[in-house]
């Protein structure tokens, strides 16, 4: 099955940008399903984890505040054209995934 | 509940000194327009316009822009790519209604048919083209039509709205005519035009967001709303046809919607489209 993540990494004067889109319902757990009344089940991205070789760069504890297909950025140090960046994701349901691009 | 067009454009001050007889005529009522925008928003380059909002708020561009870095109506695309050369079970495929998609053929609708004496836009021409052929009509407003309509908007980016009112054909007249009173007449509970917001508040706050001007509508349609998009599922929810929201927008000031390719809507498809004509196509837009 296809990502569920499109990421990009560009490294300019020593500090590398990320910029991800990640497919997620992101259900917050309160909005009803028109047809039968019922709540839809929450089920959103609760941790978002960024890694440049092997090591932890970025964390993100996130809600259901969160809309749906969210966007990402964030900036570290230190990282290098070719080196390769990770984001992975997890959610309430146990569900995740993972992406890993090479710094342009 | 109509109000005469006269009246009503000088009241909301449109063309304060602009000459209204009634021979004036869409070539003069594009100038008109063209020029009101361009003095309202000044050092907005005309092109500009196409892209709207975008066009006059240097915030929602900068979010626009990186939202374009990967845009969300990528997957739709593909799906509206398959669909236009989908064959049908005549071994046709809505690609030969359009032969020329691939260069480019947007800019064209929608048009006026003399033989049938309507405006045809796309949407329908797809669905004409879908009948046919023997298969079933999609859905209108949203969907499988909308991603096609998206995907021949797509192949022609770039390319500048050419809208046709043919000068000696009183029918196409009245049909632009028809387009032009619903965008300024009042409507709803509400009571607002179109021209109210898009026109005379154009670039002003309704509650939080901001008010785009008329002048390039359509160029961007059929338009990706992440509005719309959180709504639904899958990767053709956000995609609405300008019918889909205009019946949005006569809900919202509370007025009944017409129905999609009804005539009131092609006629304001038509007068409203003309009304960016030379502008470029950048189609599908992403909007809120």
């Amino acid at each position: 099955m296809a990502s569920t993540i499109k990421m990009r990494a560009t490294e300019r004067n020593g500090v590398v940008v990320v910029k991800a889109l990640m497919s997620h319902p992101m259900e917050t757990g309160q909005r009803k399903d028109k047809k039968t009344g019922k709540k839809i089940p929450a089920h959103y991205i609760t941790e978002v984890v960024g890694e440049h070789e092997g090591k932890r760069v970025m964390t993100a504890y996130w809600g259901p505040a969160i809309s749906k297909n969210p966007y990402i950025s964030f900036k570290f140090k230190g990282g290098k054209k070719g080196e390769k960046v990770r984001l992975s994701w997890k959610d309430n349901k146990g569900q995740s995934d993972s992406m890993e691009v090479a710094i342009r | 509940m109509k109000s005469k067009t006269i009246i009503l454009a000088a009241a909301v001050g449109l063309v304060a000194g602009a000459p209204l007889a009634a021979q004036a005529g869409p070539k003069e009522d594009l100038k008109a327009f063209r020029e009101y925008f361009m003095k309202r928003f000044p050092g907005v380059p005309l092109d500009e316009f196409a892209n709207g909002v975008y066009a006059i708020d240097a915030g929602m561009r900068s979010e626009w822009e990186q939202m374009e870095e990967f845009p969300p109506y990528e997957l739709g695309l593909d799906v509206g790519k398959a669909e236009f050369y989908k064959k049908f079970k005549n071994g046709k495929s809505i690609a030969d209604c359009f032969p020329n998609a691939e260069k480019g053929i947007k800019q064209n609708y929608p048009y006026w048919d003399p033989k049938r004496k309507e405006v045809v836009t796309l949407e329908l021409a797809i669905n004409e083209c879908r009948k046919a052929n023997g298969e079933k009509p999609y859905k209108w407003k949203t969907g499988k039509l909308a991603a096609v309509s998206a995907y021949i908007g797509y192949l022609s980016r770039g390319k500048r709205i050419n809208v046709v009112v043919p000068e000696n054909d009183p029918d196409a007249l009245a049909w632009y005519e028809r387009g032009k009173r619903f965008f300024y007449a009042k409507r709803g509970q509400l009571n607002f035009s179109c021209a109210d917001c898009h026109v005379v508040n154009a670039g002003r706050r309704i509650r939080a967001n901001l008010l785009s001007p008329a002048l390039g509508h359509l160029t961007h349609f059929p338009v990706y709303r992440k509005k719309w998009e959180a709504k639904g599922t899958g990767p053709l929810a956000g995609f609405g046809t300008p019918h889909r929201r205009y019946g949005g927008c006569n809900k919202q000031v509370r007025a009944k919607p017409f129905k999609a390719q009804s005539v009131e809507y092609r006629s304001l498809e038509y007068f409203h489209t003309y009304m960016s004509n030379g502008l470029p196509v950048n189609a599908p837009g992403v909007r809120q």
